[in-house]
């Protein structure tokens, strides 16, 4: 077993940190179904890059901000059935992406494999992630009036479809940012259950943040410590840990 | 004698869902610092037309604010979800961060709406109706509003609770000139509060003073039906 390098502790701590925290928002919007299918157009975004014998993460990224306008546009026209679009368009992305990637590489994709990390990563990362929190930090009082009313959001000089716009980008930065330790299928499950969890105990937003934040950096931490113990992919263990810790929350709740 | 300050100015103004006409070219003008009662039965556009004024929504014609016009929209209905994490607490706050507003701009709506301090933390699922609607004044009153929208804010407030609120945006209008725009189905209000009354149903529209405007005759041809002075509406849009 290779001990795990600080660096890569950073990382993965501050990926849990920016997907906790973006979480909330994507909980109280109800956009989870959205959060869970963007996550997925990530992979024909790598099978693309890896044919063309780019980082797979530049073509992830590039299919992400495409995945993000789409849904943007979608919520713009309210007489579209979103849900069935995004159900549709995504899960063709998902079937697109897996004949583009084959073997290992999708596998990895798919679930997540940590690896070596290069410095330039590293430093990517890391910068993305503080990019997420920052933003959050900023936009929370206007997402707050927007969550209100987007009606009453307008007359106080928020400009709500840019808003909805730079979170949405937020979230697909954020899901990026999880790719190598989740992969395409896990990583929304990571924006979704710390938030969720965090919601059935919290009694207004700040607690909410913290729990979800908390919850997302424990997962993480303990995942990725526990899949190198056991010797097996961190995206599962990491979801794992943290469905057990909604459980544990569900049934104290239903005790009380 | 100069001509009067005009808060607001809507000219031909017309709003299309698809194919139906909601409201179709309606003009009419609001002087600084008086109250509009709109009324109107269910369905005739009382609340598309605050949606078309706060710029919520496509419309055509003009809709024109005084400069340096601040608008607080306090809506009928909002969707929120019960177990939604944000206290009474969390929403004053962003609205005071956002508009600079200090604690005691907070303190001091809370007192003019006469509002608990306990609601500061409680979720706003939990709100009865008439808290939850007092809340959504006093954060609009933190932006410090030239103009209220009001629609229906009685609405799930018990009398003497209605009196209050009445009471309140009164003496905003007397101590700082505030124009209120009011949707309100209770006519004895119209003719209480307002200078002027608007009334939109979907063969008739009329604007001018109360005393004038709402005669019984005119009354039942808007609402189809013989309507008394207190008339009582806890139905939706």
């Amino acid at each position: 077993m290779t001990p795990t390098p600080i660096s890569s502790l950073a990382l993965s701590a501050s990926m849990a940190v920016a997907a906790g925290l973006i979480g909330c928002f994507a909980l109280m919007r109800r956009m989870t179904l959205a959060a869970d299918a963007l996550s997925h157009v990530a992979l024909p975004g790598i099978g693309l890059a890896l044919l063309l014998r780019m980082h797979p993460l530049t073509g992830a990224l590039a299919a992400l901000g495409s995945g993000a306008v789409l849904i943007w546009a979608l919520e713009r026209r309210t007489h579209i059935a979103t849900e069935t679009v995004i159900g549709v368009v995504f899960s063709a992305a998902l079937a697109a992406g897996a004949l583009l990637t084959t073997g290992d590489e999708l596998l990895e994709a798919l679930f997540g494999a940590p690896g070596r990390l290069a410095p330039w990563e590293l430093g990517a990362g890391l910068v993305g992630a503080a990019a997420v929190i920052a933003f959050v930090v900023a936009a929370r009082d206007r997402m707050i009036v927007t969550l209100l009313s987007p009606d009453i959001a307008l007359t106080t000089g928020i400009n709500v479809p840019r808003l909805n716009l730079l979170y949405l980008l937020a979230f697909a930065l954020t899901v990026a940012l999880g790719l190598r330790y989740l992969g395409v299928l896990l990583m929304g499950s990571l924006v979704i259950i710390p938030a969720a969890t965090a919601r059935r105990l919290a009694r207004g937003l700040r607690q909410m943040l913290l729990i979800s934040v908390a919850v997302a950096l424990f997962s993480t931490l303990v995942g990725v410590w526990l899949a190198q113990r056991l010797d097996r992919g961190s995206g599962p263990v990491i979801i794992v840990v943290a469905a057990a810790c909604f459980l544990i929350t569900a049934i104290r709740r239903g005790e009380n | 004698m100069p001509a009067p300050a005009y808060a607001l100015t809507v000219e031909h103004l017309t709003v299309r869902f698809g194919s139906s006409e909601v409201i179709r070219d309606l003009s009419f003008s609001v002087p600084e610092g008086s109250t509009l009662a709109i009324i109107g039965p269910n369905g005739a556009g009382k609340t598309v037309l605050f949606r078309a004024l706060v710029g919520a929504i496509p419309y055509e014609g003009t809709i024109r604010w005084a400069p340096g016009a601040r608008i607080g929209y306090v809506p009928q209905k909002l969707d929120l979800e019960r177990n939604l994490p944000i206290t009474g607490g969390d929403l004053l706050r962003a609205r005071a961060r956002l508009d600079g507003a200090s604690r005691a701009d907070i303190e001091r709506a809370l007192e003019r709406l006469r509002i608990g301090s306990e609601v500061l933390g409680k979720l706003l699922g939990t709100l009865s109706g008439g808290q939850f609607q007092r809340l959504l004044i006093a954060f609009a009153l933190l932006g410090n509003p030239t103009i209220l929208l009001l629609d229906e804010p009685t609405a799930g407030i018990d009398e003497p609770g209605q009196e209050q609120l009445y009471e309140t945006v009164h003496r905003l209008q007397t101590e700082q000139g505030v124009t209120v725009l009011l949707i309100s189905h209770e006519l004895s209000i119209v003719f209480q509060h307002a200078r002027n009354v608007l009334c939109l149903s979907r063969e008739y529209t009329c604007f001018g003073v109360p005393r004038q405007v709402l005669t019984p005759e005119f009354l039942a041809q808007v609402y189809g039906a013989p309507v008394g002075l207190y008339l009582h509406d806890s139905h939706t849009h």
